[in-house]
């Protein structure tokens, strides 16, 4: 507890070290949570639409659409039948004039009835497809937008599923190179500390009774750099979050970090103490072998 | 010549209990080899009774302060057994060990204080180790710094203080255990000749009091004027045991 204080200038710098990596920690979590909102949203824009031929009966269409809920690929299905397709149409096209006379022209609603299938997961697509496939519904499918956007879904499931393992990878490397930064900061720290611990155990201190402080020391300096790196966050994210909120309407960082408060302040602080213990402790078993 | 005389220090302080055995320490068949080229002790064989002062002597190199590594258990031998009071040191589990360094006061060339500490602090510190109350440890460490003259720097930190006093220091806080031996490392060896003398003659005085002592030294006149028992150690095995012995290697 004393060494904290006497050690004054040592125990700045690995606080201020540890402060980084935690700071470092921090933003990697949260890039990882922008980065997964970014690709739920993409994936959700994401669905298919079967369209059924004008003969179809509703009572079929809702036997299909019950089928799908059952299985386990699909998310959701939204019947959308022929009459509330065309005030949809209308609206969609209200701005294109040769659309909205080529409607009036024809005097009866053309619009087929459809489902809107979203699938759990982008990979799931094809089975989808291929389930509505089967001879028995050929009757009264007219067409499955999937194979029309087969390729588009395909790289677009490419792309994010490359996005998201690259990106824990990259914040997995990220987090391990700021550790390694922090615990040899430590080790130095203790490095210096070594004749003491020979001493120590020399006139006949037991493991215990040196590594002790060492504890605490580390805990102090992960529960001080926690509360510095939670300094530096919050505002950072209040800076940053509304800007990103211009860009990116579906994600508000200032109202996740609201959210989620207590429980990110508990994760920092538990990841200072780690580091900070897990660092003290392995630095100093090196200079007990006495 | 005669004995050298003991100071005038106090002796109001007991070292040591009054043990029974014969051989306090027994060194059989000791080895130490760090690699083909470097063999510091080869099947070293001797024993210390209580109360003995018992120098070792040899060349830089020889062996000496392998064989009080060896003792304090800083360092592990190679082969042979080493036993302290009829105990096996070598089989001795790791958390025992700093029971073992309370009982064995160890005194270095170096002094090894630590340099953050006052004279007072790195006395107590010895006894906080062993987790001695607070009112305990003003009492022994005030005789102890007593013993070696020291009462009046107690609060001074070693770069305070000259080369012999920080020994003394070194020497009130292998002491403060109250231990049954006290080794020295070339305890002299950083010292001029007053300061030499000064700390050789608080040496005998603990050892009067009842301490073993076990002196290494490579300082002939020390040795020559001593007249006590003299273990030489050449290229790492005991070339003589003579008590009293002299400074003589070949």
């Amino acid at each position: 507890m004393l060494n904290f204080w006497r050690n004054g200038w040592l125990s700045t710098a690995t606080v201020l070290i540890m402060t980084v990596t935690l700071v470092v920690w921090t933003s990697i979590f949260l890039l990882n949570v922008v980065l997964t909102s970014v690709l739920d949203v993409l994936v959700e824009k994401v669905d298919i639409s079967v369209y059924f031929n004008l003969g179809a009966k509703e009572m079929d269409i809702l036997a299909l659409k019950s089928k799908l809920e059952g299985m386990g690929e699909v998310n959701s299905v939204e019947y959308i039948s022929a009459e509330q397709a065309l005030p949809i149409f209308k609206k969609r096209h209200a701005d294109n004039d040769i659309f909205i006379k080529s409607l009036q022209e024809i005097g009866i609603n053309p619009l087929e009835a459809s489902l809107n299938i979203l699938a759990k997961n982008l990979s799931q697509y094809p089975a989808i497809t291929a389930f509505l496939n089967q001879d028995q519904y050929k009757g009264i499918i007219t067409n499955i937008t999937y194979t029309e956007n087969k390729d588009a879904i395909d790289r677009l499931s490419n792309i994010i599923k490359v996005l998201r393992e690259s990106g824990v990878a990259a914040s997995l490397i990220l987090a391990f190179i700021a550790f390694l930064v922090a615990f040899n900061t430590v080790r130095l720290a203790i490095y210096s500390a070594r004749e003491e611990i020979t001493v120590m155990k020399l006139v006949g201190a037991s493991n215990w009774f040196v590594r002790g402080p060492f504890i605490v020391e580390g805990v102090l300096h992960g529960v001080v750099a926690s509360i510095i790196s939670f300094m530096i966050v919050i505002p950072g994210i209040g800076f940053l979050g509304p800007k990103l909120f211009d860009f990116l309407p579906n994600i508000n960082l200032v109202s996740y970090i609201g959210d989620n408060f207590w429980p990110l302040l508990l994760f920092q602080t538990l990841g200072g103490i780690i580091l900070g213990v897990f660092s003290s402790w392995v630095a100093v078993r090196k200079y007990l072998k006495v | 010549m005669s004995r050298l005389p003991s100071s005038d220090l106090p002796g109001d302080f007991y070292f040591g209990k009054i043990p029974t055995y014969t051989a306090m320490i027994r060194f059989e068949h000791v080895s130490k080899i760090y690699n083909s080229h470097s063999v510091a002790l080869k099947s070293v064989s001797f024993e210390v009774k209580p109360q003995e002062f018992v120098s070792v002597v040899g060349r830089s190199g020889a062996g000496k302060s392998t064989l009080l590594k060896l003792l304090i258990a800083e360092e592990k031998p190679t082969g042979g057994r080493i036993f302290f009071n009829k105990q096996n040191i070598l089989k001795m589990p790791a958390k025992e060990l700093p029971f073992l360094r309370r009982q064995i006061g160890a005194v270095f060339q170096d002094f090894k204080l630590l340099p953050n500490k006052t004279a007072y602090e790195n006395v107590a510190f010895a006894m906080e180790v062993a987790g001695k109350s607070e009112a305990e440890i003003q009492n022994d460490v005030g005789r102890v710094l007593d013993l070696v003259g020291l009462k009046n720097k107690k609060d001074n930190f070693p770069r305070e203080l000259s080369g012999g006093e920080k020994q003394r220091v070194a020497i009130a806080r292998a002491m403060v255990h109250r231990p049954s031996v006290i080794v020295a490392d070339e305890p002299t060896g950083n010292l001029d000749p007053i300061n030499t003398w000064d700390i050789i003659r608080l040496l005998i005085k603990i050892n009067e009091l009842g301490t073993t002592v076990i002196l290494a030294t490579h300082d002939k006149e020390i040795i020559n004027a001593l007249e006590r028992r003299v273990v030489s150690l050449e290229n790492g095995v005991v070339s003589r045991d003579e008590n009293p012995g002299r400074y003589i290697l070949s």
